[in-house]
């Protein structure tokens, strides 16, 4: 390897080795485990061990037609969309307030709007517990969107601020000299412009609510159960081969949503690029 | 006189001007603010009001006097120095009938059996003798007799440290501490100190996961910061797609990896490394490895920012004056990579320390952190006044860090650390 270009002495190529191959082994520790189950997936026998004693789809088939992992899919696919929408237009309206806002006050209001990322789920979780079981919120579809919700608007804020930050103001203003409404302006010249970044905040919000457990845990009833809900039971209970089949759907939706943000990502890239 | 005439004139169109902008400012401060208003009404609901309810259950102590009233206001003008008279046995007794009709002893019983052990059996074992209300003046005979802890001053003292309506005591049990009968702060007795060993191990395992992450993350940031965009663009989906995968997947794969008959163990023994199966797993080491995987990118991402602002300059120009590599690293570069150090060990370490699911399905008993208390005193025994003590003292030291953090990122401009 010879890319870097500071490596004149013998010493500099024994640590830029180094730094190669621990890194491969880091790589390696990191894509391994999630590649290790995948196979186990496919497995014709009820042990998640190799070699695969054959290859078979019934871990899918058992998936499909249990009505327990099916209704975990609709309960995670309810919630998350609901909750996407939810925080997509609670985060985005926040964050165009806070790029017009100047306060002193405003990093104060940020730091609240962002505190549910950094605060423990365990204790975001007990104190929904309490607080909504009183109101009958426990148990119901309507509590998981609303705290799922909170939990995930950080992130549409995040993301819509930050394309916000490399918008260019004058062309809001541009638009209000030519007599366009506010709402017309917001619809035809803000929106188009950060598209991009609040799709991408919803697909976070929509990760964090999918991959939710701990809320989930204190507050669904038997109704309310979700995909990670279930295979956190299931790995509690044994791990038979539909978990490994649920954990093959959900990495496969995780890729779809990454592979996504990287497209919007590029574009978004582009776009700034063609406007400098 | 023309010079007086224009300033006046100036003065008037100014006036307005100033006024009116200040309206028009105004006009987008309020419009701003509004923007923002439903989404700080909606956490004040779902999350701010949830935590601060939290905090008060940690302090609320209203299950004594309402099913002991009466006892509870004799014992208020008690010194507790001696036993109480004869108006407090009285009134106890009174309110142990009114409790047993009601069918409200439990209550009273849990909450004063935190304080004191046995004292369910004390309350439960008197509501059950006590036929009727006590001859006026034989009260304290009659319950004495019932119970001998009647005649306990610490019995005593036990009620009217739990009359409320507001206690310390949970927090002070989340610290291992306790008030004797004297009302003085005092270490809790050893079989329920168990708390500051939880929190100690809650620390123990962050930190040594924190140190994990920086020792394998950094020479990953380093890479992927030093190669050309193209190539570290293909290597970052490395750190990514573990980031994206669902956190549950993730602890399912390291059991079926780390299981006695996993894919680790069969391997090694395959290559004749062990005889026996190692046991990797339901244990310290399992939870540090996995918790490590889950974490690490957070480590690699604040890092790699910080590495990429580097430029390679100085490092060029620490070569042209002599610097041998190793100085040059050492004094060069790793100082300025040290906010991205900062921000990502606190990071690490901070989501490290409320972790529940992660340990609780591949720790054993002796490695549940914090948060396994929490939930265990919340869903199981229901002991919400320690569980929402133990909460508020694992916030307080979640938010003191996150304040760190802030001013570490903020002052240091050090991008990162949130996903992407």
């Amino acid at each position: 390897m010879s890319d870097n270009p500071s490596l004149r002495t013998p010493s500099q190529r024994i640590a830029w080795t180094a730094t190669i191959v621990i890194s491969t082994l880091v790589f390696i520790f990191l894509i391994a485990p999630i590649l290790a189950i995948m196979p186990l997936s496919f497995s014709s026998g009820s042990y998640l061990t190799y070699p695969l004693p054959g290859l078979s789809l019934r871990w899918y088939d058992d998936f499909i037609n249990s009505p327990r992992w099916m209704t975990a899919l609709k309960n995670s696919m309810i919630i998350g969309v609901a909750s996407t929408l939810l925080s997509t237009v609670l985060g985005t309206l926040a964050a165009l307030g806070l790029a017009q806002w100047k306060s002193r006050f405003k990093p104060l209001v940020l730091a609240f709007v962002l505190s549910p990322v950094v605060v423990p789920g365990v204790i975001t979780a007990v104190g929904l517990y309490f607080f909504f079981a009183p109101i009958g919120l426990t148990g119901s579809y309507l509590g998981l969107i609303l705290a799922h919700t909170a939990l995930a608007t950080p992130f549409v804020v995040i993301t819509v601020g930050a394309t916000l930050q490399s918008f260019d103001t004058n062309l809001a203003r541009a638009a209000a000299s030519l007599g366009a409404s506010p709402l017309y302006a917001f619809r035809r010249v803000i929106l188009p412009l950060i598209l991009p970044g609040l799709a991408s905040g919803a697909l976070f919000a929509f990760a964090t609510s999918f991959d939710e457990v701990v809320i989930v845990l204190f507050m669904a009833g038997p109704e309310q159960r979700t995909l990670p809900r279930e295979m956190f039971s299931g790995i509690r209970e044994n791990i038979s081969p539909t978990i490994t089949a649920a954990a093959v759907i959900l990495t496969t939706v995780s890729v779809i949503l990454l592979a996504t943000l990287e497209g919007l990502r590029r574009r978004n890239e582009r776009l700034k690029g063609s406007s400098a | 006189m023309t010079a007086a005439s224009l300033t006046g004139a100036d003065a008037q169109t100014e006036m307005p001007l100033k006024r009116r902008l200040k309206r028009a400012e105004r006009a987008r401060h309020i419009k701003a603010l509004a923007l923002v208003l439903p989404l700080l009404l909606f956490l004040l609901f779902t999350f701010a009001g949830p935590i601060a309810g939290m905090l008060w259950r940690s302090v609320d102590d209203r299950e004594v006097r309402q099913v002991l009233p009466q006892t509870v206001a004799v014992l208020a003008n008690w010194d507790g120095k001696d036993l109480p008279d004869e108006k407090a046995y009285a009134a106890l007794a009174s309110d142990i009938l009114a409790a047993r009709a009601s069918g409200t002893i439990a209550i009273a019983a849990k909450r004063l059996n935190y304080a004191l052990n046995g004292f369910r059996t004390i309350l439960t074992s008197t509501a059950r003798n006590l036929k009727a209300v006590p001859e006026s003046g034989t009260a304290k005979e009659t319950l004495g007799k019932i119970n001998p802890a009647w005649r306990e001053r610490t019995t005593w003292t036990t009620i009217k440290d739990a009359s409320g309506p507001m206690t310390g005591f949970y927090l002070l049990a989340a610290l291992d501490l306790t008030r004797n009968a004297d009302g003085a702060i005092v270490a809790a007795s050893p079989d329920q100190a168990i708390y500051r060993n939880v929190f100690a191990r809650t620390f123990t395992i962050s930190l040594s996961v924190t140190a994990l992450c920086l020792i394998l993350g950094f020479p990953v940031a380093y890479l992927l910061a030093t190669l050309p965009p193209g190539r570290s663009n293909l290597l970052m989906i490395f750190v990514l797609l573990p980031f994206w995968t669902s956190l549950l997947v993730r602890t399912c794969a390291w059991i079926v990896l780390l299981q006695s008959n996993g894919v680790v163990n069969d391997s090694l023994h395959w290559l004749g490394i062990i005889d026996e199966p190692l046991r990797l797993i339901y244990n310290r080491f399992g939870v540090c490895v996995a918790m490590t995987h889950v974490l690490l990118p957070f480590m690699i991402l604040p890092l790699y920012s910080s590495m990429k602002a580097i430029s390679p300059a100085y490092m060029r120009a620490a070569a042209s004056l002599g610097a041998p590599p190793g100085t040059a690293f050492l004094r060069i570069y790793l100082p300025q990579t040290l906010p991205g150090i900062g921000a990502g060990s606190l990071l690490v370490f901070i989501l490290a320390l409320g972790y529940y699911i992660t340990p609780a399905l591949v720790g054993g008993a002796a490695d549940q952190m914090i948060s396994y208390f929490i939930a265990l005193y919340t869903t199981e025994t229901a002991n919400w006044g320690l569980a929402s003590a133990l909460g508020a003292v694992l916030l307080l030291v979640t938010l003191l860090l996150a304040l760190v953090y802030g001013k570490l990122v903020h002052g240091q401009q050090v991008t990162g650390g949130m996903k992407n």
